[in-house]
């Protein structure tokens, strides 16, 4: 399983408190996190990539063990520690205007 | 008795506000998506139970929501809006060319008939369809791609489509608005277009009478004269009585004739509701003082309405989306401002009294008068 932590209006949009667990097939990157978070949530889709060329929200960023993985390749394997859900994967909100 | 139900959306939420048909008392619901941006609610005239709110943020773009229970609770529908073939370009505000890019839906438009069937006005400016209740949307792309569609430019708000308005006597017939193309009419259900800019005159684009280009800001239709269209344009009121063909001003009297907000009373189709703003800069009402500007005579002469609104030290401003009207017998007329107030008026003007005062900046203002 995969730790993903989400920031607060999209925890309320796809209904979830505190981290959710996700079952992740295959290596473990961006994409296939996202993939299989938009599979569990659907109403998720669009709010942190495009739906159509799969970019990254401009105010939306990726962390993981006290890294920015933002601007990494969303195909590039994600530290052991998220792979073995030691650390969450985080999805921020960046923190930008009022 | 009737109720009436309010439908405020803001920058920060949207609310519900409810009364019956005396409408002395009101129930606040809300903030619904507390945070997001809430351009605007609307409720279906066949079902008004069934609404929807066009949700946006700049962290986490658009959602679409609907309710169907008068707004108790929502849920997320479809928020794909995807520009039919190659997008193209539209002028940029340097005059450059600058690639259709979807930001926002501004306006959401049900039909007139079916709670399923919902238009989205949406930044860069394209007008979308959705018959499946939102779940998914498909451009009417006749519209962008009228031959005038790289020639159009933002205003300052974007380049939004933020009026659609539907004719009940012609289901073919729509009719939308540009800030800062013009006003448009498909007279074939929105396969093809046609501007409608004949009269209009404005300063500030190289061509004053060109056939698109104008900063349209907002445009009513009483049901029962779907061939007479009132208009706020960024400067003047206009006037057109051959479903837009031609227009004619009729500012007349008006203090300063820029504004966003038009409606029409419910029952009396020559008489129209404006609220002046001093000047496209300053986005405050002359003065200080807050005074809607209604005509009995569909234009050209107008009077104040104050009594119960504040006159002195008010520098709010009321947006284009946010002025409605109720069908009670004695029409209500409603506007929200930046500055968080809900005025009604249970008297078609005359008087008027906040409902709420300390909202975030209203979005817009529709209005439900239920059964």
């Amino acid at each position: 399983m995969i730790r993903v932590q989400l920031p607060a209006h999209l925890r309320t949009l796809a209904g979830v408190k505190g981290e959710v667990m996700l079952d992740v097939q295959g290596q473990i990157t961006q994409r296939s996190i996202l993939d299989a978070l938009e599979a569990c949530y659907p109403m998720l889709r669009g709010t942190i990539r495009d739906h159509v060329t799969q970019q990254r929200r401009p105010y939306v960023r990726f962390f993981a063990c006290e890294q920015d993985l933002s601007h990494d390749s969303p195909d590039a394997p994600l530290p052991e520690e998220v792979a073995t859900a030691r650390e969450p994967f985080l999805v921020i909100g960046a923190m930008a205007g009022g | 008795m009737n109720n009436v139900r309010v439908l405020v959306g803001t920058r920060k939420g949207a609310f519900v506000l409810s009364s019956d048909g005396k409408r002395d008392r009101w129930d606040v619901s809300g903030p619904h998506f507390a945070g997001w941006e809430i351009y605007h609610v609307k409720g279906s005239p066949a079902d008004p139970n069934r609404l929807y709110a066009s949700q946006s943020s700049g962290w986490f773009g658009q959602l679409i929501q609907r309710s169907n229970d008068g707004g108790k609770t929502w849920a997320p529908v479809g928020n794909q809006f995807t520009y039919d073939g190659v997008p193209g370009t539209h002028q940029w505000y340097d005059g450059t060319a600058h690639p259709w890019e979807f930001k926002r839906v501004w306006h959401l438009e049900p039909s007139l008939t079916d709670p399923e069937t919902v238009y989205a006005g949406v930044e860069d400016a394209a007008l979308f369809r959705s018959t499946d209740g939102g779940q998914t949307w498909g451009e009417l792309s006749g519209l962008r791609g009228h031959g005038s569609g790289p020639h159009w430019q933002p205003g300052a708000g974007g380049m939004c489509l933020h009026t659609i308005v539907l004719d009940p006597s012609d289901p073919q017939r729509i009719f939308i608005a540009i800030s800062a193309a013009g006003a448009f009419r498909s007279d074939d259900a929105g396969k093809t277009w046609r501007p409608i800019n004949k009269g209009l005159k404005s300063e500030g684009i190289p061509d004053p009478a060109a056939e698109v280009g104008h900063c349209v800001h907002r445009i009513a239709m009483h049901p029962s004269r779907p061939g007479v269209l009132f208009m706020q344009k960024h400067w003047d009121i206009m006037r057109s009585d051959d479903s837009g063909d031609s227009w004619r001003e009729v500012s007349g009297n008006l203090p300063t004739d820029f504004g966003f907000p038009i409606d029409i009373h419910a029952h009396e189709p020559e008489t129209i509701y404006v609220v002046p703003i001093k000047s496209d800069s300053e986005h405050y009402p002359p003065e200080g003082k807050l005074r809607v500007y209604r005509s009995r005579t569909g234009g050209d002469e107008w009077e104040a309405l104050t009594n119960g609104l504040p006159q002195s030290n008010c520098y709010v401003n009321v947006l284009r989306d946010a002025m409605a009207v109720d069908s009670l017998e004695s029409c209500g007329v409603y506007f929200g401002t930046t500055g968080g107030q809900v005025y009604a008026s249970r008297d078609a003007g005359d008087t008027w009294a906040p409902i709420v005062r300390d909202l975030p900046a209203v979005l817009s203002v529709e209005v439900q008068t239920l059964p």
